[in-house]
């Protein structure tokens, strides 16, 4: 953390965020902070004229070098509820459009007086670049870098768990999955230890679990129905197929077999718990779609969720004029 | 300006006279209030009950409507806003704590009309003060006060509620 901590970076001289890069490093005020925002935007969504005013002229980019469906229109649909201008860019990405290509483009699309950046891309990395690199005025969002971070998963995450269980303390959260290529569990643990629940567990076949997790303040289980004993969340991850060679997972039918979440093994949970799962679902891989579409599925309240926390931090790193000639 | 003129309860009584008054003169029948956060919300809270309104209290936090955000950024302490009714065809009581620039109302007002269309808006003041920077009036005040520019008026509470005269800084 000690050179070019990444946490640096996206908060300005009096600590408020001017990029949202990663929730690593941010602090529990920070977190809590968001949610709060976020709050807020969630009733704009009971007004007849589902939008309001806050950033009225300024122009958003969704710059995605990688596909998602989801992630896009979500961070779209916020900076339109925020009155924002939107740009959707579509980025093939390939193994030699990278460096000065990457800037480039950053800096034709300056040259248009935009004012922030949504950034999507396979490598980890590549928010932060950007962020290091654009004009003094623009703000970058990570909407998912490589295997490194998604922030605003993470967020809209906790954010759901505050709203179902009204707060953190003495919770129990199971992690269940890839947690090796998922770009959001590394997020979510730093933010729900933050927050201080009581226990986070990773729920995993060896294989699919980074070296030495217990690091990051996990309790590591490789047996699915102890793993979920008395726990209050359920998060599952969706099986990375397309990043995954072979030898990850024997197949996926064994897969479900061991890890698949099945009412069953719903059981051993507390009887109030929540299940939650990024999207998209690989109905009967991960998850029974008994479960995804039960009365314990929070998985489209998450949809939901996810407009006003990226509305909160769009609205909370948007750059103010003022500070803008502070810094300069 | 005297402390004994920044008597909470007496603005709160003549305030809550004149509003009595004006929805009696203007025939509004079955109002709903809005109290605006922070101070607002405390005064709303206190004449709702006097007034004995059936609709429950609506509450609104103008932050995401301010005209300085580009100037002055997000408020950290933004709250939700929660309008329990619908505002279509509705009289509205728009109560707020200080009328100073009438930036605060205008924002009110635009957040109000994105509920719906509201029938009449009747604006419910307990300090009217000079200062004002774009056309906006009350329709009733507890009190009027006149202030050096460099003197701000502050309410704090919720309990107890009490006003201060503060110069200088904010």
């Amino acid at each position: 953390m000690s050179t070019a901590a990444p946490a640096d970076i996206q908060l300005d001289a009096s600590g408020r965020l001017r990029h949202f890069l990663t929730v690593e490093g941010l602090n529990r005020e920070l977190l809590v902070r968001i949610m709060d925002t976020a709050e807020s935007f969630a009733s704009v969504t009971a007004q007849n004229v589902k939008k309001v005013p806050l950033l009225r002229g300024k122009t958003v980019v969704n710059l995605f070098f990688e596909n998602s469906t989801r992630t896009r229109t979500t961070f779209e649909l916020a900076a339109k509820r925020l009155s924002a201008d939107v740009l959707n860019i579509n980025i093939a990405t390939s193994a030699t459009s990278k460096g000065e290509s990457l800037l480039d483009t950053i800096r034709n699309l300056e040259a248009m007086h935009v004012d922030m950046f949504v950034v999507r891309h396979a490598q980890s990395g590549a928010a932060h670049f950007i962020a290091r690199h654009v004009a003094p005025h623009i703000s970058v969002l990570n909407a998912g870098d490589g295997r490194h971070a998604h922030p605003t998963q993470a967020m809209l995450d906790v954010f759901t768990i505050r709203r179902c269980k009204g707060g953190f303390a003495g919770l129990k959260v199971a992690i269940v999955g890839d947690i090796l290529h998922s770009r959001v569990a590394r997020s979510e643990i730093w933010a729900l230890n933050a927050l201080g629940v009581d226990e986070v567990r990773v729920v995993a076949p060896k294989t699919l679990l980074p070296a030495h997790v217990e690091s990051l303040g996990v309790v590591p289980y490789h047996d699915l129905s102890e793993g979920l004993r008395d726990v209050d969340v359920v998060i599952m991850l969706r099986l990375q197929l397309e990043r995954m060679g072979s030898a990850f997972i024997p197949s996926e039918h064994e897969y479900f077999q061991r890890f698949g979440l099945t009412g069953r093994r719903l059981e051993k949970a507390k009887s109030d718990v929540i299940v939650m799962h990024p999207g998209p679902i690989n109905r009967g891989i991960e998850i029974d779609s008994a479960i995804a579409d039960g009365p314990r599925s929070v998985i489209l309240q998450q949809v939901t969720h996810g407009i006003a926390v990226r509305m909160a931090v769009m609205s909370m790193t948007m750059r103010a004029g003022s500070d803008m000639e502070a810094a300069a | 300006m005297s402390q004994a003129d920044l008597d909470v309860d007496a603005l709160l009584t003549r305030l809550e006279d004149a509003l009595r008054e004006v929805l009696a003169r203007r025939r509004l029948d079955a109002p709903a209030m809005i109290g605006v956060h922070t101070g607002g919300a405390w005064i709303a809270e206190v004449l709702h009950r006097r007034l004995g309104f059936s609709e429950p209290l609506g509450y609104l936090d103008i932050s995401f409507y301010r005209d300085d955000y580009p100037q002055s950024g997000m408020n950290p302490d933004v709250r939700a806003s929660k309008l329990p009714f619908r505002v279509d065809g509705r009289n509205i009581v728009l109560i707020d704590d200080v009328l100073y620039t009438g930036r605060t109302v205008r924002a009110a007002l635009n957040e109000i009309f994105d509920y719906g269309r509201p029938a009449e808006i009747v604006l419910g003041v307990l300090i009217d003060r000079n200062g004002r920077q774009i056309p906006i009036q009350a329709d009733c005040a507890g009190g009027r006060v006149e202030l050096e520019p460099g003197q701000r008026i502050k309410l704090t509470g919720p309990e107890p509620l009490q006003l201060a005269i503060r110069t200088g800084g904010r």
